[in-house]
């Protein structure tokens, strides 16, 4: 890379120009492309934004969350009914100014944080394997909760609540967040926490006996990555108006975590490449579908994660790695 | 009174499937530090094989005690080849792998079954046969023992037992103690670690083969995904025990069914499948080696 463009990559307006040149993209696409394939554009955003959060606590600290869904179905239904409350005792209607849906995104991000700290807090004391479980069992426990709780419609699902009308905006407020969440993890990973993040990781004795109070950090990590999780349940909310509680079983943390480990844990360009993949496999493989009847999606899935454990751990982004020629290789 | 003796036969009787099914967990745990999350689908699909089979000999025309040790037969058969099978193709090229890709091989291979029973069993609940019919043997303070309740306790009494002699008194019973207490020392007392790990898996599969066929009788309706809370809660079972240790797998599985049975009586059957989770996380807070385990010091 010519040093004059990689200045340009590590200054501080590179995110904002990301930010200005991909909203372009989606300004195009606001005339040019059909609805079916905004939708796509919207949830790729959205996954992207899963990804790089669980990302951070399954690949960059080294712990391992199988509860990503819950998080962000709290974050989903809190934006909801927030908004739904907001509506009520205000009288927002249609023309809702678009600032409201930043703000709730925020909410979503807060309170999906907040159950992050209270699940967290006893389970990341623990070794990697009981979190897994833990956060699973979370998950199921918030899927119950939404089930039995009738105020958020429960069984039958949630609508009604304000959504934003133009795409653009929809995109536009989700690639916002996408980019602050890329570039965050990203600025972090180059600061103290950052760092001890990966001393966790890589050895928590070790780390501990730096002076890096694990707990504490496995814990801030697991914040940040579920406020992302409520951020990216808030925008999908918004954005598709109606929710159910199916939306948020197991398999959407399954698919979180295929984007995760097929993109290689740890690496924040791969998770991003692996959700591409992971979002417009099931439209590639419709076809396959159609003709043979079955529900091929899952399977796939599943020998992707045993086959990529076995064979190539490192992940997608190892892969290009290994095409990019090393610094001071002949 | 009547009620809470009836409330904890129940409670005994789903929690001794429990505890046979966190046995599986508890073994694989103790020799290799994982949490085999395809048990659950082991389970699942010996449920599968004892229907398919019972329906191909008619068993349930002719009901009995026999046609139920065909069914446990088949199933514990089928288990252990499964089970054999899995460590085999997913686990063993791991074994010097971060445990984390373990566990992620673990959860996709579960996956794996999970949805490709999907595929070829079709996603809609089945009946399973009634191959032991319900009657009344006689009553216990008014309370009815019913046949079923019965045989699900003896069955799984019998089957602990066996477990016990063989790993207390036998010498691959010891080899497995050896190999489950340092893995890197066992080889050099001339034991093949990886000919006990399939062993290991051999023993847990079966005992889930033989809960998949209860849990048939007891709950007539198997499906896919049936493994999936069944086994989140049997793990929860051996975790409250203390992971890794035998006995405490027993006592962490029976006092799960008697804590969910008296749940679903007194308080809220829709907060039933909450409740293991909600004892996991409390466990946790207050005793994470659970209630038999011992705190062991990390060493570097």
């Amino acid at each position: 890379m010519p040093k004059k463009f990689k200045l340009f990559f590590n200054s501080n307006y590179f995110p904002l120009v990301v930010l200005v040149f991909i909203g372009a993209l989606g300004w195009g696409a606001s005339f040019a492309l059909d609805s079916f394939v905004q939708l796509l554009l919207v949830y790729l955003v959205i996954n992207m934004i899963l990804a790089s959060s669980l990302n951070l606590i399954n690949g960059i600290t080294g712990q391992f969350s199988l509860g990503h869904a819950g998080f962000m179905a709290i974050g989903a239904y809190s934006s909801a009914f927030l908004s739904l409350w907001l509506n009520r005792h205000f009288g927002l209607g249609e023309n809702a100014p678009s600032l409201i849906f930043i703000v709730l995104a925020l909410a979503a991000g807060a309170s999906a944080g907040l159950a992050g700290y209270l699940v967290g807090l006893p389970s990341l004391r623990l070794k990697g394997d009981y979190l897994a479980v833990v956060t699973l069992g979370f998950s199921e426990i918030i899927r119950v909760v939404i089930i039995n709780t009738n105020e958020i419609g429960g069984p039958r699902g949630f609508g009604g609540f304000l959504a934003p009308q133009s795409f653009l905006f929809s995109f536009t407020h989700a690639l916002f967040w996408l980019v602050f969440c890329y570039f965050l993890i990203q600025r972090l990973l180059k600061s103290n926490l950052g760092r001890s993040f990966l001393s966790v990781r890589e050895d928590e004795i070790a780390a501990e006996s730096l002076g890096v109070d694990t707990t504490k950090t496995k814990v801030r990590a697991f914040v940040i990555s579920s406020f992302f999780a409520g951020v990216a349940g808030s925008l999908f909310a918004h954005f598709v108006a109606y929710l159910t509680p199916q939306t948020f079983s197991f398999a959407k943390t399954v698919d979180i975590i295929i984007m995760v480990v097929l993109g290689g844990m740890g690496s924040l360009e791969g998770c991003l490449i692996a959700a591409v993949i992971v979002t417009l496999l099931p439209e590639a493989l419709r076809p396959l579908q159609d003709l043979t009847g079955v529900d091929l999606r899952m399977l796939i899935y599943s020998l992707m994660l045993i086959l990529v454990m076995i064979l190539r751990p490192q992940g997608i982004y190892g892969i290009l790695q290994s095409f990019k020629k090393r610094p001071g290789a002949k | 009174m009547q009620d809470l003796l009836q409330h904890l036969i129940n409670g005994l009787s789903l929690g001794s499937i429990y505890a046979l099914i966190a046995l599986g967990y508890t073994m694989v745990y103790g020799v290799l530090q994982l949490i085999n999350f395809a048990h659950s689908e082991v389970y699942m699909m010996g449920a599968f094989a004892a229907y398919y089979s019972a329906s191909a000999l008619n068993l349930e025309a002719r009901p009995g005690v026999l046609s139920l040790m065909i069914l446990l037969f088949v199933a514990i058969f089928f288990c252990s080849c499964l089970g054999v099978l899995i460590e085999f193709l997913a686990y063993r090229p791991l074994r010097k792998a971060p445990k984390i890709n373990v566990l992620i091989t673990a959860i996709g291979v579960s996956l794996f079954l999970q949805y490709s029973a999907q595929v070829f069993f079709g996603a809609d609940p089945k009946v399973f046969p009634q191959v032991l019919e319900n009657t009344t043997l006689f009553t216990f303070f008014d309370v009815p023992i019913k046949s079923l309740d019965l045989s699900v306790f003896v069955v799984t009494l019998v089957s602990m037992i066996l477990l016990y002699l063989f790993i207390f008194f036998t010498k691959y019973g010891k080899a497995l103690r050896a190999v489950s207490c340092q893995i890197q020392v066992a080889p050099l007392m001339g034991i093949s670690v990886n000919r006990m790990i399939s062993l290991t898996f051999v023993l847990g599969s079966s005992l889930a083969g033989v809960g998949s066929v209860l849990v048939g009788l007891k709950y007539p309706k198997i499906e896919p995904l049936m493994g999936l809370l069944f086994g989140m809660k049997a793990f929860v079972a051996a975790v409250l025990g203390g992971i890794g240790n035998i006995p405490g797998a027993v006592i962490g599985g029976l006092l799960m069914g008697l804590s969910e049975e008296m749940v679903v009586a007194y308080l809220s059957s829709t907060y039933r499948d909450a409740l293991a989770f909600g004892l996991l996380i409390f466990i946790l807070i207050f005793k994470p080696t659970g209630i038999l385990g011992k705190n062991s010091a990390e060493k570097v």
